[in-house]
């Protein structure tokens, strides 16, 4: 068996054997849902535009909250050096976290499923194509914070001051869009293709384009190995 | 077989190993005794590929650190200091995941005797948070044996248990040493006096001192101190320097009404205890005690290190 899958294991056994990933998941569920269900009669449409609009802003906090112990704690608790002094690649243990933050942001998603299921009943002339290209993008856009909240973990021993910078770094690619007006022209351009809300809107539409889909694991990769040097990097004691 | 070479590392500006060098047989116990920041840690780490050396090799059965880590990884069961462990998982959780990432062949039987063998029976499905600091120290144990290594590095494994516990993991300690290579570090030296076949002591990131437990006693303290107890006339008992040669007289406290305490101090390599003992009779005192103080190795110890430290 791969060594990633066993860390995978361990971590999704440590999310649920304590209350930290319920509570992280009723509270993002709790959001989700109201904001996703009050605008709902008012619009009067059959689609989960709303929800869309609001899981990456919950992203924002739901993401650092659950990646910010993944190395982080691990330092802190001395069980590194136990780790890294065990048969298994750095990159390994990377991708282990990696793959068990994205199952616990894969359960938040399937839970939101139960407004899918309110529209199927409530509307007609749904759009499928639509909806499950959304879920992708947030899937990714999920797996792209994440590994930048893995980043993060890795240089500290500090939960809160990984959630802290994890916030920010996940701020900038969120806030970017906001920016557009400010820049001179020739400029848009470069940060359009920054702004992660950019590639989602793409998807979510409806639309997979490769460009969108090469930016969100180019990010992924980019930040797992980032995270992975900065273990490699052990000179803290 | 373990060689290391001019092992140096540096944490910024603060030299914690400096050039050290020593080897280590196969089958070999050896202590590793320094001080609390003497170094140990810092070199141990390196041997298990924790920490990287900012100079120098260590290389592992013919294999240098720096390019077959992995390789040395599955040599080597480690012990950290503080040992420490997932605390929110069982004790079987733990060895199962262990085993799993050591892709340990069969590891129900292994997990069941390496339980057995640590003592773990009844603890087996608790959390270990829920563990005294004995029993934790044994799944840290357990840990380092799992996968049967050829070389076993354990870290101050019996810092902070209480004098049974301390017992019970030199003797599990003394069972693994009969068929590993080990390394023990500590700043208590009983504990190393009592498993060791060599010791090295370390200090301020260098090795002061390398060899067995006898040799190092002979080497740095050849003197034996007696010390008795005895019932005679004060002013008389100054007279055995006059009478035995090549004995010096220490110290003379009374204890109690015409009862003493003496301290007497000779070559080791000249016994004179028969003398003093036929001395004393002659002069028909009282002989309540006589014992020769042997904490030799602690004042070599103690030598190599508070000098060290004044340097």
């Amino acid at each position: 068996m791969n060594l990633a899958i066993t860390i995978t294991k361990k971590e999704i056994k440590s999310y649920f054997s304590s209350p930290s990933a319920y509570i992280v998941l009723v509270i993002f569920l709790l959001l989700s849902g109201w904001f996703f269900a009050s605008p709902l009669f008012i619009n009067n449409q059959a689609n989960l535009r709303t929800l869309f609009g609001i899981i990456p802003l919950l992203y924002l906090f739901f993401i650092p909250a659950i990646t910010m112990g993944l190395i982080s704690r691990e330092k802190n608790n001395g069980t590194m050096e136990l780790l890294a002094t065990l048969p298994i690649k750095n990159s390994q243990i990377i991708m282990g976290k990696f793959w068990a933050s994205i199952i616990l942001i894969g359960v938040g998603l399937l839970l939101t499923l139960i407004h899918f299921i309110t529209i199927m009943m409530l509307g007609t002339n749904i759009d499928f194509g639509a909806i499950f290209c959304g879920y992708i993008g947030l899937l990714f856009m999920g797996a792209v914070y994440s590994s930048i909240g893995i980043f993060a973990s890795s240089i500290t021993s500090n939960q809160i001051v990984s959630l802290i910078i994890s916030f920010f770094i996940i701020f900038f690619f969120f806030i970017i869009r906001f920016f557009l007006f400010f820049v001179p022209d020739f400029m848009v351009g470069i940060f359009q293709f920054i702004s992660i809300d950019y590639h989602f809107s793409n998807i979510s539409r409806g639309v997979i384009d490769t460009r969108n889909i090469i930016y969100f694991v180019s990010l992924i990769v980019l930040f797992l190995k980032l995270a992975q040097i900065s273990l490699e990097n052990r000179n803290w004691k | 077989m373990i060689r290391i070479q001019n092992l140096t590392k540096d944490y910024g500006l603060v030299r914690a190993v400096d050039h050290v060098n020593f080897e280590i047989n196969e089958g070999e116990i050896l202590g590793f005794l320094g001080p609390n920041g003497a170094g140990k840690t810092t070199t141990l780490r390196m041997i298990t590929c924790f920490l990287s050396p900012t100079s120098g090799s260590i290389e592992i059965e013919n294999m240098n650190i720096k390019n077959k880590q992995l390789e040395i990884k599955r040599l080597i069961g480690y012990l950290p200091e503080h040992n420490p462990l997932y605390v929110d998982m069982t004790v079987y959780d733990y060895l199962k995941f262990i085993a799993d990432i050591r892709k340990i062949p069969n590891f129900g039987h292994r997990i069941k005797e390496v339980i057995k063998q640590c003592g773990l029976n009844g603890v087996v499905h608790k959390s270990i948070n829920t563990l005294s600091k004995g029993y934790k120290q044994r799944v840290g144990f357990a840990q380092a044996i799992l996968h049967d290594p050829k070389i076993l590095i354990l870290d101050e494994p019996t810092s902070g248990l209480d004098p049974n516990q301390i017992v019970e993991i030199r003797e599990l300690i003394k069972e693994l040493g009969k068929k590993k290579t080990l390394i023990i570090s500590s700043h208590i030296l009983q504990e190393v006096q009592a498993v060791c076949d060599r010791i090295v002591i370390i200090n301020e990131g260098k090795i002061v001192a390398d060899g067995s437990t006898e040799e190092l006693q002979s080497a740095f303290n050849n003197k034996t101190k007696l010390k008795l107890e005895l019932i005679a006339n004060k002013d008389e008992i100054t007279a055995i320097v006059d009478n035995i040669k090549e004995i010096a007289l220490l110290s003379i406290s009374p204890l109690k009404e015409k009862t003493f305490s003496v301290e007497i101090e000779f070559d080791s390599t000249n016994d004179k205890r028969a003398e003093i003992f036929n001395f004393i009779k002659s002069k028909e005192w009282t002989l309540l005690e006589m014992y020769r103080e042997n904490v030799s190795l602690e004042a070599v110890f103690r030598n190599l290190t508070i000098e060290g430290g004044k340097r």
